[in-house]
């Protein structure tokens, strides 16, 4: 059902929907209007009042766009399409006379403001600014609020246009800020002057039009204009959220996001904004080798090649193990499989979390509903999940599918998840019964039924038999058909769909397929040999999320950025590079392959990942067979052409796995700590701050 | 104006509940308005958590807002945004709202804000020394007939003198209630010492102009 009027803006006539408002018609023709308050992606407030324009034949004073819609407007008298002007005289005053109340209290302090340089405020104040103030009075003064670690406020700046308040509530879920007072004392404020609550709380610095809330860790260390801007991908969890990297220098300075509609939208989560202090630490810039003594000294690349090379040698080929860690490219993936391959290895494992993933089914471990595919759920099913943790920002768009009705389930931890849920069981005991219950009829009768599976759910003993459950109740609700793939896989991390996409498993046959039953070790297995001393040699793409104690007898060479867990328990370290200091495929949970590009150059004597596994392959004599990024790229393509279309995601073939027994113990979220998942963010003092606040948050005071 | 924060945490109790009674009437109230609407009756409960308290402390926002099910910003937002509800304790026995706007102004409202001063306390919003009485100028309360007045409580005393309002302070400094109204005698905005114009019925028009007129026009 459409609703098209015809309106005439600035001498144009367009057809647009009767339910835009007027700022958004005037956007289709090609017209930008000053905005404050008024957020694409927020509800209207309508308190800025910049986006006035003229309405031909309306009342005789400025309407503000934003907050009238095309379908309001009057005809005119024989029935011509409405008009409206948005750069006669009448328009410029009116702006020029809000610019000039906005101004009365906004200090004239942008040389030491942080916002400079990218300010709405200051931006709008060069097209509808005067060059004086009529104002003679002080300006209003502010108490300073306290919004915790992340955002710097200097409330003297702010023009009261709300939208940090209708983030925390409609977006984040965390009713935590408010407007008080009124008039000339309003007030932003959080309450009782408390930190906010949420993962996502980064994302108000950016909707801040003016420098009242500004980033707290990049304070005072950067101007925009002197910043190198990349555009790349966001890897602290599974969503693949699109990000730009500002660095200046060979260091990164800030992180932002990038607008992608399916994705992101425009949120990311703190993690992902502030994480950047952690690729400054830790970092390993140099090879090193354990020397005879038992102390890690370090080496050159030739000698740490020989090391590896020496004991490679020796060892035969079924006890030598390859695991692939959370952040590791495609491309690394991709090359230390084939250099493992081509040393008869079959011990590769890309699930530190040994999630019971069929490498051969990719419609079990993808989001196949998309990540947008949310938005049109109607009654959604979380198994063993905790999305605000796993993925924050898919979280606000399960909040949203919830705020348009959607009906939400859970089984699986009781969390806080910024939306009601009904809670239909902690463990696998609740798919007992589970078709007699209310919401097995309503996931039943729904148009558009999810299922939404945590990787915590597959990473059990019984992962395998709770995951073919899950498939098969979404067979007998019916949420796959024509049209709609209702089972999804939540991925936590960037590198597991990119990992089974190139088939980093043990599941490797002579011929080079995969097989449908595992002929080598996987990640457990790997670290349970190494402890009995069955496997001797273990390689470490990037994985620091496993029990490191097993590794003690065991060689264990880590490739990596930081020195974390991995790096401790190594006997040679190859430094790699970051997540922003190479270029890099990463496939998100819903199989999205995405392009990240190198913001920097690593530190020191670090390498790109895919280059370490090159030269190291020559010192081993199985030299790969490629010699650039473009050409791996070329072969990499060749052997999986899902991944060559960027940006579009993979599809499945929806083939449910069996029902089978599983234990009773509770489901569990893989990310105990949302601020520690990965080395980098282990490394960031940021992160550290957050998550003893949220520890605090969680822990009751000694007087409760 | 001025910037309306909550009570430092020193005088803020530690607890609020209403009585039974006003139990009653806040069910009463959420009850009025449709199931999922509850949060409408903020402001009838805020009211109604004041006027037991006599002021409206932290505790009381947010047992109100756990009430209605709405976050407690939301309830602050009102709270602060009305100028009637008192975030900070009041005198006990009373606390005088003087209307400052032009017409009492006029009629003498600044030797009543006098008598505050040297009465009560030197500033607005302070409660005396004795606890008992508070002070703080409001804009029009809607009497200016009767100007200058004052409102304690929901009465309104009206027609006041410097004197007569000291008096009235003296009177509720004994635990009184003094007679609300006008306090120079008269009734209502009646002519103080009866009527001065119309007195003679004689001289009176039998009807109003408008229906003389129509009477005089013979009916079309």
């Amino acid at each position: 059902m459409s609703d098209l009027k015809k309106i005439v803006i600035d001498g144009n006539e367009i057809e647009v929907d009767g339910a835009m408002t007027l700022i958004q018609a005037c956007e289709e023709a090609g017209i930008e209007i000053p905005r404050f308050c008024y957020h694409e992606r927020l509800t209207i407030a309508g308190n800025c009042r910049m986006c006035l324009v003229e309405v031909v034949g309306g009342p005789p004073k400025p309407a503000a766009s934003c907050a009238m819609q095309v379908r309001d407007l009057r005809p005119g008298p024989e029935g011509q399409p409405p008009v409206v002007k948005t750069n006669s005289p009448m328009v410029k005053k009116a702006r020029e006379g809000v610019m000039e109340f906005l101004l009365i209290n906004h200090p004239l302090d942008c040389p030491i403001c942080d916002q400079g340089g990218e300010c709405d405020l200051q931006d709008q104040a060069m097209a509808y600014g005067v060059d004086m103030s009529r104002f003679k009075e002080n300006k209003r003064s502010m108490d300073e609020i306290h919004l915790g670690p992340l955002i710097k406020t200097h409330m003297t700046r702010c023009i009261q246009c709300t939208r940090c308040v209708r983030f925390a509530t409609e977006i984040a879920g965390v009713p935590e800020m408010g407007c008080t007072g009124r008039g000339e004392d309003a007030e932003i404020i959080s309450y009782l002057n408390q930190a906010l609550t949420s993962e996502l709380q980064g994302n108000v610095i950016d909707l801040c039009p003016v420098g009242a809330l500004t980033s707290r860790p990049y304070a005072f260390t950067a101007r925009p204009w002197e910043l190198r801007k990349t555009e790349t991908i966001d890897v602290m969890d599974g969503l693949g959220a699109n990000i730009r990297v500002d660095a200046r220098g060979r260091e990164v300075m800030r992180i932002m996001p990038r607008e992608h509609a399916d994705v992101n939208e425009e949120w990311i989560s703190d993690k992902s904004r502030f994480v950047w202090d952690g690729l400054r630490r830790q970092r390993l810039d140099k090879p090193y080798v354990r020397g005879a003594d038992g102390k890690l000294k370090p080496a050159s690349w030739e000698a740490a090649f020989a090391a590896i090379a020496e004991k490679a040698k020796a060892t035969a080929p079924e006890k030598i193990g390859a695991i692939s860690g959370d952040l590791a490219t495609v491309e690394a993936m991709f090359a230390l499989k084939q250099l493992m391959t081509s040393l008869g290895v079959k011990n590769l494992d890309c699930r530190q979390s040994s999630a019971a993933l069929p490498p051969t089914n990719p419609s079990a471990w993808l989001f196949n509903s998309g990540v947008a595919g949310v938005d049109q759920a109607d009654v959604i099913l979380l198994i063993g999940t905790n999305p605000r943790k796993e993925s924050p920002v898919l979280n606000a768009r399960l909040r949203r599918a919830w705020l348009n009705g959607a009906q939400i389930g859970l089984i699986g931890e009781q969390a806080d998840l910024t939306y009601d849920y009904a809670l239909l069981g902690s463990g696998p005991s609740a798919f007992n019964g589970f078709d007699q219950t209310e919401f097995f009829k309503a996931l039943q009768a729904a148009e558009r039924p999810l299922v939404i599976v945590g990787e915590g759910a597959a990473a059990r003993p019984d992962g395998a038999s709770v995951l073919g459950t899950a498939m098969q109740l979404a067979e007998v609700v019916g949420a796959v058909k024509e049209g709609w793939a209702g089972f999804s896989m939540l991925h936590p991390t960037a590198a597991r769909v990119g990992g089974m996409a190139v088939g980093f498993v043990p599941h490797q046959n002579d011929d080079g397929a995969l097989s449908d039953t595992p002929t080598g070790r996987d990640t457990l297995a790997i670290l349970d040999g190494a402890k009995n001393g069955v496997i001797e040699m273990v390689y470490l793409l990037g994985a620091d999320e496993i029990d490191m104690t097993k590794l003690d007898k065991a060689f264990v060479v880590y490739q990596g950025s930081h020195g974390d867990a991995g790096a401790m328990a190594a006997d040679v370290i190859l430094p790699g590079a970051a997540y922003t200091e190479e270029s890099g495929l990463f496939v998100n949970t819903e199989g999205r392959p995405q392009l990240a590009a190198a913001a920097t150059t690593p530190p020191g004597d670090a390498r790109e990942n895919w280059a370490i596994l090159r030269a190291l392959s020559g010192a081993l004599g199985k030299p790969l067979p490629y010699n650039s990024l473009q050409a791996l790229r070329a072969a990499l393509w060749a052997a999986h052409g899902d991944l060559a279309t960027l940006g579009v995601p993979m599809t499945a073939e929806w083939r449910p796995l069996p029902a089978g027994e599983m234990i009773p113990a509770l489901f569990a979220s893989p990310v105990d700590d949302f601020y520690f998942t990965n080395p980098i963010a282990r490394a960031s003092e940021t992160m550290a701050e957050l998550s003893k606040l949220a520890a605090a948050r969680h822990t009751p005071m000694a007087a409760e | 104006m001025s910037t309306r924060r909550l009570a430092p945490d020193a005088v803020q109790p530690q607890s609020f509940a209403f009585t039974s009674e006003n139990q009653a009437f806040a069910e009463a109230t959420i009850a009025k308005y449709p199931a999922g609407r509850q949060a409408s009756a903020v402001i009838p409960l805020l009211f109604r958590a004041q006027e037991q308290e006599g002021w409206l402390p932290r505790a009381a926002i947010e047992h109100v807002a756990v009430m209605l099910d709405m976050p407690v910003i939301r309830a602050l937002e009102v709270a602060t945004f009305y100028f009637m509800f008192k975030l900070a304790p009041v005198g006990t026995a009373a606390h005088v709202e003087v209307c400052g706007t032009t017409p009492c102004m006029l009629c003498g409202s600044e030797a009543i804000i006098a008598v505050c001063k040297n009465m009560i306390s030197p500033a607005a919003h302070t409660v005396s020394a004795d606890g008992k009485f508070s002070w703080e100028e409001v804009e029009c309360l809607g009497a200016c007939s009767n100007a200058p007045m004052v409102q304690i409580g929901k009465d309104y005393y009206e027609d006041l003198t410097p004197e007569s309002f000291a008096q009235l302070l003296e009177a509720f400094g004994r635990g009184e209630h003094p007679r609300p109204g006008p306090q120079n005698q008269r009734f209502a905005s009646e002519p103080l010492g009866g009527a001065t114009s119309l007195r003679d019925a004689a001289l009176a028009e039998p009807v109003n102009a408008s229906i003389a007129l129509a009477e005089a026009e013979p009916r079309r």
